[in-house]
């Protein structure tokens, strides 16, 4: 089984705003998204990140080759308890996750 | 009527090429727009009204600014000035100014944008249900809206355009909306609304929507039906698929985006490729809605203190998360013993670099890291007393074994002291819109001519 980052061109994360964290494959090719879409569930990303899933808003792009996750921070950008300012290091669970 | 607008960079601070900015001059835009600001880096700007960019960075690129604006005979704008967009950083950044325009012998009007709200302005308008929680948003009230050291409210492309109507050469605007400063002269003019904001949108970050980000300098060219957008450095190219990505970006939805006044609505809009460098943007749409400014504030949460160890011997380092656990019991004991302080009144949070640093809980990954660094957070209502907590863990910090049979440890300190007093903590506390009857009332301009 290879991880998901072995199957797309790029997986990056960002603060939307202080209060959410939005996830962008870039699948790079129609072949690529195709084979991606229907073994990507949203409920295996929510647990990943430890949300909710009904809070998990998802975009299927398919002009771009992208799926978008979108998700509310579970500590608010800079507060006491977060760890990542810029909210970057989220792709990573998600780059490394086997599918 | 059509309108061209030069967007330098994605922020000022950043820096871009200034053979691109020479070029985009030479094409005569109507405007030159840039942004100054965001929530990026976190709620310290806001919460102290600072700039997070270094004086001497804005005033070099501002500078070149002013000469561009010079030569092209046009305004320029600067949205969001000084990181947050508080009066302060207004003011600050109206400073420079008045500094380049004395030591470039140029005679301006300026007109400054101020974003603050009082927070009585603000309760006033829960009290009379003018405030609308967005999703997730805090809890607010009167005590809390009291307790924020600054609130401003995001300006859209109305406030703007007051401000240019004022015949300003430059506008320095607090916080704006990222497509406000973009947009505004765009819709002044009466080009297709859908497309302003959505081209608005594209340019915010500059190159961004490029194959060469760093490269800063776009045109757009704004009209009737849409808009076209350009790259100014030579090898940076738009193409539909850069120029569609950036919808994207730090967007958690990338169809929709809010502004005062209504939404975009970008799910039928075409890309198409006018050539190489090119693309043209139709099919855009502007909904109209209720009048809203979204709100920002901060607060002070506390105030810090750090403490950095590394443990680099091999049984330290493969025991952390077991060594960091003994300690935090052992250090909660000896806080409440020795500063009779309860343990809901600080807190004391270690993060263990090497192990999950960056994801705390949410790590899922385990490896056998050659040292792993122990980062202390000390929060407390005071500097004080935080101060006092690291004075009070740091021999613990440095010496506490794993076991009680095995001689007492040393780790590594990076500097000394081993503690550091970060100062106050802020926080988010806004994640709302306050409805607004005309768009002015929350805002204030001043106008200044200066120099001659």
């Amino acid at each position: 089984m290879k991880t998901l980052g072995q199957q797309v061109l790029k997986v990056r994360s960002k603060n939307a705003g202080p209060f959410w964290v939005t996830i962008d494959i870039f699948c790079g090719t129609a072949q690529a998204y195709a084979a991606i879409l229907p073994r990507l569930h949203t409920a295996v990303v929510a647990r990943l990140y430890g949300t909710p899933e009904q809070l998990v808003k998802r975009f299927d792009i398919a002009d771009l080759y992208v799926i978008k996750f979108s998700i509310p921070r579970p500590v608010v950008q800079g507060s006491a308890a977060d760890r990542d300012m810029h909210g970057a290091q989220w792709a990573h669970l998600l780059d490394e996750m086997l599918l | 009527m059509p309108t061209r607008v030069l967007v330098p960079s994605g922020v000022l601070g950043l820096g871009f090429d200034r053979t691109a900015l020479a070029r985009g001059v030479a094409m005569r835009p109507d405007i030159i727009a840039i942004d100054g600001g965001s929530t990026d880096s976190g709620p310290f700007s806001l919460g102290a009204g600072q700039s997070k960019y270094a004086r001497a960075a804005t005033k070099s690129e501002w500078r070149d600014l002013m000469l561009a604006r010079a030569t092209a005979g046009v305004p320029l704008v600067i949205g969001t000035a000084g990181t947050c967009g508080a009066d302060a950083t207004v003011d600050w950044m109206f400073d420079i100014t008045v500094e380049l325009a004395r030591e470039l012998g140029q005679t301006l009007r300026i007109a400054r944008l101020y974003s603050s709200q009082s927070p009585d302005t603000v309760t006033t308008a829960l009290a009379q249900g003018q405030i609308t929680p967005l999703s997730p948003a805090p809890e607010i009230s009167a005590e809390t809206l009291a307790s924020m050291t600054n609130i401003v409210a995001l300006a859209g492309a109305e406030q703007m355009q007051a401000a240019l109507q004022t015949g300003a050469d430059i506008v320095i605007a607090g916080r704006t909306t990222d497509t406000a400063t973009i947009a505004a002269l765009p819709l002044l003019r009466g080009d297709h609304p859908g497309g302003a904001w959505h081209g608005a949108k594209i340019a915010e970050c500059g190159a961004l929507c490029s194959t060469n980000p760093t490269s800063g300098v776009i045109v757009v060219d704004f009209d009737e039906t849409g808009f076209t957008v350009e790259a100014m450095h030579e090898t940076a190219l738009c193409t539909p698929h850069s120029v569609s990505a950036h919808m994207l970006y730090e967007n958690t939805d990338p169809f929709i985006l809010y502004e005062p006044g209504g939404h975009l609505d970008v799910t039928r809009a075409r890309y198409t490729a006018l050539d190489a460098r090119r693309v043209r943007v139709e099919g855009s749409e502007w909904v109209p809605g209720r009048y809203t400014v979204k709100l920002e504030g901060a607060r002070i949460a506390g105030y810090q203190t750090t403490i950095l160890a590394i443990l680099r011997g091999q049984h330290y380092a493969s025991h952390a998360r077991e060594w960091v656990a003994k300690l935090t019991t052992f250090l909660a004991d000896t806080i409440s013993r020795r500063m009779d302080l309860a343990p809901d009144s600080y807190a004391l949070d270690f993060r263990l670099i090497g192990v999950d640093g960056a994801l705390g809980g949410l790590e899922n990954r385990e490896g056998s890291p050659v040292e792993v660094g122990v980062l202390g957070i000390v929060t407390a209502p005071t500097q004080a007393i935080a101060a006092e907590i690291g004075k009070l863990i740091n021999p613990f910090v440095l010496h506490y074994p794993l076991t009680e049979n095995e001689e007492l440890p040393t780790f590594a300190f990076p500097y000394s002291p081993a503690t550091t007093d970060r100062g106050a903590l802020y926080e988010f506390a806004l994640n709302h819109v306050m409805e607004l009857a005309d768009p002015m009332s929350a805002f204030r301009l001043t106008v200044t001519e200066v120099g001659a």
